[in-house]
């Protein structure tokens, strides 16, 4: 094969099937994927890694035969890793027995087998299974400077911005095989031009902004270029403490969805802005303003995909990518004085709020006040994908409700900010 | 009358295809979802944000476009559809390839016996050009004639 990546005498001798066939092919796609953007070299994967495929779908049967594929060659990642959340919890998240039949026997007929492989290729526990891998209490959490084989956007985003690790926005399976090789081709987010600012963000609102609709804006104007946000920590302050970082995961998120956003600055809080403070800002770098009337003509575009848009709706997720310890309790606190508000004892409608398995767990086991009052409102606690759970005709026909302006770029639910979701949730309408 | 447009091979082949034509941002997961689920034998574009594919079978043309869109598992979707024989023949960017649409096509090229022709850099004049229906000439360097 021709290519152009300048390897090492062991990189060359993997290709030419040194490690097998099953590995020469891995090689051969991360040569072809690093040639296309003009790496130079492979360079190492210094930290665990999180892969992005976590649901057992039948139609996804030709990736479970590349995964099985290197499972019978022998290999496997480097480090444990981490995968995004299961699609199903029948416990938590109620389903009628024909959908659980459908979820069961044909949608996600294959999940047991492809946990099955995971485990074989290096998953790290039973309870890796969250988007929000880099949270202290799941403990995939990368340090400055590494390089990381991630594919999940809202997780290489957080990584790239909030910690400043270096990973591009991989496709999944390509990110398994940088874990199997422990390299991955040098370009783009790898590189010190390709972290540089095309864009500054000037946020000049009266309060401060929702981070769902702030990153859905900067997403859709910015689109994959890295912008670099002044004004932001006027309203969210310098520190990177719990209830700062739970913000930037959410506006994030939405950055990498609304758009392709794979790093973001914010001027004075994440570590390159304020280590390298304008200078990594491109100088022809374009200027985007952001008002309150701006933002509000954002959230005003999102259309409503409900098959009736008057519709009652059926239930609301909450935790798309999953809830930080900090907020499983500001959403506590948030109902809690809704319910008082509207005299209320419990929710209206099937309200769910998502965190990872680790979290859940320690919200039980330190929390375990809390946690019974939230199932005593009628909320529900899961670990599942909201995502997953919604991309498939059955659920897709539902009429959901979310905090997320991910899950609404994904599928039909719709948008409400965190406020007006918790009032149309006690109410049960909107 | 016919027109030459050059761009960069990214996966190097020759075809002569339908074009159907992508004005937006393609969005991978949400345009072969319910084709694949539905285990289609031809993708019936499903994405409704779509206006110019929305219903529009891609399965076999020559599908230009500026980009790819949405979710990260986009190009094992790229992959998947690849191995189901349910893929446009080739894809044609006006932009430079995004790393998802790369993972997509470089995986079925290396893991399926098929291929997906793939160009990028093709110029925005190539994709204000070409209009559904009509017929494209892939070459090996890139060059895609279009009549």
């Amino acid at each position: 094969m021709d290519y152009k990546m300048i390897l090492t005498p062991e990189e060359e001798a993997i290709l030419n099937g040194a490690k097998g066939e099953t590995m020469a092919k891995v090689i051969k796609t991360l040569i072809l994927y690093g040639d296309t953007f003009g790496a130079k070299r492979f360079v190492k994967v210094t930290a665990p890694g999180h892969v992005v495929t976590s649901f057992g779908i039948s139609v996804l049967s030709p990736v479970f035969n590349i995964t099985q594929e290197l499972i019978d060659a022998g290999l496997k990642t480097e480090m444990p890793f981490t995968v995004d959340p299961r699609p199903i919890d029948y416990p938590n998240v109620k389903c009628n027995p024909i959908e659980k039949l459908i979820f069961s026997k044909i949608l996600y007929g294959k999940q047991e087998m492809y946990e099955k492989q995971l485990r074989e290729l290096g998953l790290k526990d039973k309870n890796a299974f969250t988007c929000t891998c880099y949270l202290d209490e799941v403990g995939n959490t990368p340090k400055k400077g590494d390089i990381l084989s991630w594919a999940e956007s809202s997780a290489v985003v957080y990584a790239n911005s909030v910690i400043g690790a270096r990973c591009n926005r991989n496709s999944g399976i390509i990110e398994l095989f940088g874990m199997i090789l422990g390299k991955v081709p040098e370009f783009d987010l790898l590189t010190d031009e390709g972290r540089k600012a095309k864009w500054i963000i000037e946020v000049k609102t009266t309060k401060k902004p929702e981070a769902q609709v702030l990153g859905s804006a900067i997403g859709l104007k910015v689109m994959e270029d890295v912008p670099y946000i002044k004004g932001l920590d006027k309203f969210i302050g310098t520190e990177l403490d719990d209830k700062t970082k739970s913000y930037l995961k959410d506006m994030g998120a939405a950055t990498a969805s609304n758009g392709a956003v794979g790093l973001y600055h914010v001027e004075n809080l994440t570590p390159e802005a304020v280590e390298m403070g304008d200078k990594i800002i491109n100088e022809d770098a374009q200027v985007y303003v952001i008002d309150d009337a701006e933002l509000e003509r954002v959230k005003a575009s999102y259309p409503v995909m409900w098959k009736d848009p008057n519709g009652k709706p059926d239930r609301c997720f909450i935790g798309c990518p999953h809830l930080t310890y900090a907020q499983i309790h500001e959403w506590a606190e948030r109902f809690d004085a809704e319910l008082k508000k509207q005299g209320k004892s419990k929710v209206g409608m099937t309200t769910i709020i998502t965190t990872a398995p680790d979290v859940l767990q320690k919200f039980k086991q330190n929390d375990g006040a809390v946690y019974n009052k939230l199932i005593a409102m009628g909320i529900n606690l899961t670990s599942i994908c909201p995502l997953m759970y919604m991309n498939n005709p059955l659920c897709g026909k539902k009429n959901v409700l979310t905090n997320s302006n991910k899950l609404r770029t994904y599928t039909t639910s719709r948008y409400y900010t965190d406020d007006e979701i918790c009032a149309i949730a006690v109410k049960g309408g909107i | 009358m016919s027109k030459e447009f050059k761009g960069r091979p990214v996966i190097a082949g020759e075809c002569t295809v339908e074009a159907v034509v992508s004005h937006g941002g393609f969005n991978t997961l949400a345009s072969f979802q319910k084709s694949a689920l539905a285990r289609k034998k031809e993708t019936i574009v499903s994405d409704q944000n779509n206006a110019d594919l929305f219903g529009k079978n891609i399965t076999g043309k020559g599908l230009c476009l500026p980009k790819t869109i949405g979710s990260t598992t986009g190009g094992m979707v790229i992959y998947t559809a690849t191995a189901l024989n349910i893929q446009p023949r080739a894809m044609l960017f006006s932009e430079p390839i995004d790393s998802l649409a790369a993972a997509g096509v470089i995986l079925a090229d290396v893991w399926t016996d098929d291929t997906i022709t793939t160009v990028d850099n093709l110029g925005q004049e190539f994709l204000d050009y070409v209009k559904d229906g009509m017929t494209l000439q892939v070459k090996k360097d890139g060059t895609v004639i279009v009549d």
